[in-house]
């Protein structure tokens, strides 16, 4: 039996994680009946279809609209881009560009059998589990041969919307002692149904998600990475309505973070429940299989609820995405299960809650890389307050061993970092880390106090949730508001139209293969 | 790098308050002490901290004193700052456009509704256009509200309509007119490029064309908004940082009676 500093009961843990395996297997019931246009497009992309039409349409658009609008969706796209292969003998890619042109009618060529149709598919699948292999194994190399950072991993933010401009303020944040790079994406990238293509240097808020853009600041983090000595992780945004493409595109280019959390999706982005759960599914084995550490969104909760008192809706959250991770055959070393510090400053004893949260969490979630956000709602403009904040959010990271501590900056709620934000923020958390590197194996806390019985009852409350949850549903919950206080219907918001189930010809000839791993 | 903490310097200027002539007080009045920081493009050493004075005395700051600076990358180095600012202002002269209310709490505001308008009044909120940023309408409209001031939800006499994040102007203007609302509350987080500036003109635009701009109070609200800016782009008022649903609540019952909507 585990050891708890926290007087965690772990029968109830076990219980709690029961509760949500059974949730999350109501959903996985849903989602196995359904594809997307979104999921299709993956494929096509994964098949090695790229590129763009004369209207700057994605090819895997092109293709997946024509076969969306002749009624064929729910075949998948596999199915009649292998027939096209074997009845035309081109690539992929060329058949792609026929589609383009107008050229070809992938839906109405003859059919051939399945096993033909599977097998002309087969080197195309093979090159790129390869290439998506050979990713992996380049970062592991990486790893044993220049290292990494200690955790928690220090996260940072670029966000100038111009990509090259980007690379300057990473590299800069790298030679700080940052240990994650995260490139924000342009305001509303998340509600776009395609992903734009090619190097971009114009967003609002942040930066576009585009391959050649992931391309661009791989390459300038491994430079800086071989410069201090320290492998730097890039991540960036897998969620809204092209959930899985990009997935797709971070495995092809060596991503090593991906926000991906279809909850998030729901209640802050109005994206339909049903797409972007299924979305999520697929998306989920791919970063499973490319070594991505995902990052869920239960810190937004707080954002909107109050952090004190929804503090059980944040657990709760991450049992689900937990175990709708594991189904997705995303182990727990690459679950950076979310949560925050967002108590308002002003709350009595508020650093002791905060604590007794963030080990409750540790323990719960032993082997999860714990990805911890930083006080925002209650940042006011006071920068010298807020760097205080920012300093007790950091000793509690370090105190309980969270996995990607992302940075708080004391001009957060005034202005995208500067440089000297970002330094001051990362100068902040490295003299705590160090200052009290081993604080969290000297102290427990004690029997019957404030903390332990914090822990206990977010516990409890967790689980009275849940089990109101199976009872119910995860759709049901959801479009009762328990999450946020945020009301979603099962057939509201953006992107229902993009679902449909799956026909009798259907195959993703991705699905088992990279489910299988190595 | 010490002759600001015993300074010997004298000090002889007038130390009382001239309100058409204030500067910045550190310790002394009108010794005009300031602090900031900032960084420049080029590598550390004297020469950088040596331009960061001149670009002080530039800026208007004597006795400039560079206390610390930092290479933070190669080829830009931080700096902290000291200097005595050498311009005042005329306080007596200022003049700053503000909501002209009185803030009522919760219960005060409903009681006024009650009484002089004798209905609901139906608020709807959105942060528009692109802005997915639901912080600032949330702190506003839900429930809870934000550091102690309940949200308009929470009122009696108002009934509130939050419609979230990135919410087309069209769509807006629509939902306000289906729920016949008396105010709009539009939320704007993200202003880089102004691009707020662009999204909260052009609703100001629609709403002319609709016919229903002197029907409607329509407010604007963020941490970059501030009511001179709403005046100028054709609100009736603006809300900017640290200010909560009271004080909005306040404005729209109070200028519904000003102009007589019932």
């Amino acid at each position: 039996m585990q050891e708890s500093k926290i007087g965690l009961d772990y029968a109830k843990v076990a219980h709690a994680r029961e509760i949500a395996r059974n949730i999350a297997n109501q959903v996985q019931s849903f989602v196995d009946g359904y594809t997307t246009v979104a999921v299709e497009r993956t494929v096509c992309r994964l098949l090695g279809i790229d590129g763009i039409d004369g209207n700057e349409v994605p090819l895997p658009n092109v293709v997946v609209d024509a076969l969306k609008s002749s009624g064929q969706l729910g075949q998948g796209i596999a199915f009649y881009l292998g027939n096209a292969v074997v009845e035309t003998g081109l690539t992929p890619q060329a058949v792609a560009e026929a589609v383009s042109r107008g050229e070809l009618d992938i839906t109405q060529l003859p059919l051939h059998k399945a096993g033909e149709i599977e097998a002309a598919l087969q080197p195309y699948v093979a090159a790129t589990i390869e290439r998506i292999r050979g990713r992996r194994q380049r970062r592991e190399h990486y790893i044993e041969t220049i290292g990494e950072g200690s955790k928690p991993y220090l996260y940072i933010i670029v966000a100038t919307g111009n990509i090259y401009e980007d690379v300057v303020q990473a590299q800069a944040g790298a030679r700080q002692g940052a240990d994650i790079i995260a490139v924000i994406r342009t305001t509303g990238q998340s509600l776009l149904d395609y992903v734009p293509y090619g190097a971009t240097t114009e967003g609002f808020g942040g930066t576009f998600a585009t391959q050649e853009n992931f391309r661009i600041m791989r390459k300038a983090l491994d430079e800086v990475g071989e410069e201090v000595g320290r492998y730097i992780r890039l991540c960036n945004y897998c969620s809204g309505l092209c959930m899985p493409e990009i997935a797709a595109m971070g495995a092809l280019e060596g991503l090593d973070v991906m926000l991906n959390d279809a909850l998030y999706g729901i209640l802050f982005r109005d994206i339909n429940m049903q797409r972007t759960l299924i979305d999520q599914y697929f998306s989920r084995i791919i970063n499973g299989f490319a070594g991505v550490i995902i990052n869920t969104g239960e810190d937004n909760y707080l954002t909107t609820a109050d952090a004190y008192e929804e503090a059980h809706t944040v657990l709760a959250s991450d049992f689900i995405n937990e175990q709708l991770a594991l189904q997705a055959g995303l182990p727990e070393e690459q679950q950076g299960l979310g949560h925050a510090f967002e108590m308002d400053p002003m709350l009595e004893n508020g650093f002791l809650y905060e604590l007794a949260q963030a080990q409750m969490l540790r323990e719960i979630f032993p082997n999860a890389p714990l990805k911890y956000m930083p006080p925002t709602k209650f940042m006011t403009g006071n920068i010298f307050r807020g760097h205080i904040q920012d300093a007790l959010f950091n000793i509690i990271g370090q105190w309980t061993h969270q996995g990607l501590q992302l940075l708080g900056m004391p001009t957060e709620a005034i202005h995208t970092p500067f440089m000297s934000d970002r330094y001051l923020s990362i100068e902040n958390a490295k003299y705590i880390f160090n200052n009290m590197k081993d604080i969290g194996e000297e102290v427990e806390f004690k029997e019957g106090g404030i903390i332990r019985r914090r822990a206990k009852e977010v516990l409890d409350n967790a689980t009275a949730l849940l089990e109101q949850m199976e009872n119910e549903g995860l759709f049901s919950a959801l479009e009762k508001g328990i999450f946020a206080n945020v009301k979603r219907p099962k057939n509201g918001g953006k992107g229902l139209d993009g679902v449909t189930r799956k026909g009798v010809n259907y195959f993703n000839p991705f699905v088992e293969l990279m489910k299988g791993k190595k | 790098m010490s002759e600001g903490l015993y300074s010997m310097e004298a000090k002889d200027y007038d130390k009382t308050l001239d309100l058409t002539q204030i500067k910045p007080y550190g310790d002394t009045m009108n010794d005009g002490k300031t602090q900031l920081s900032f960084t420049l493009p080029v590598p550390a050493g004297d020469e950088a901290v040596e331009a960061a004075k001149q670009l002080m005395k530039k800026m208007g700051f004597e006795n400039p004193l560079v206390v610390y600076s930092k290479e933070l990358t190669a080829g830009f180095t931080f700096f902290n700052c000291y200097g005595s600012c050498s311009h005042t202002v005329d306080y007596t002269t200022i003049h700053v456009p503000k909501v002209e209310s009185d803030t009522m709490d919760m219960h005060e505001c409903d009681e006024y509704i009650r009484e002089h308008i004798g209905r609901k009044i139906v608020v709807v909120g959105a942060s528009t256009g692109t802005d997915a940023h639901t912080v600032g309408i949330d702190a506003i409209m839900n429930m809870k509200g934000y550091a102690g001031h309940y949200g308009l939800e929470r009122y009696d006499m108002i009934e509130a309509y939050n419609l979230g994040s990135q919410v087309p102007n069209e769509e807006f203007i629509a939902k306000g007119i289906e729920l016949k609302a008396d105010a709009l509350i539009v939320s704007q987080t993200v202003t880089q490029k102004d691009i707020h500036i662009k999204n909260l003109t052009e609703l100001v635009e629609m709403l002319e064309a609709e016919g229903l701009r002197d029907k409607i109070i329509l407010i604007c609200g963020g941490p970059r908004i501030s009511h001179e800016l709403a005046k100028e782009l054709g609100y009736d008022a603006g809300f900017g940082m640290n200010t909560y649903a009271d004080d909005e609540a306040s404005y729209i019952a109070q200028e519904m009676v000003r102009r007589g909507l019932k």
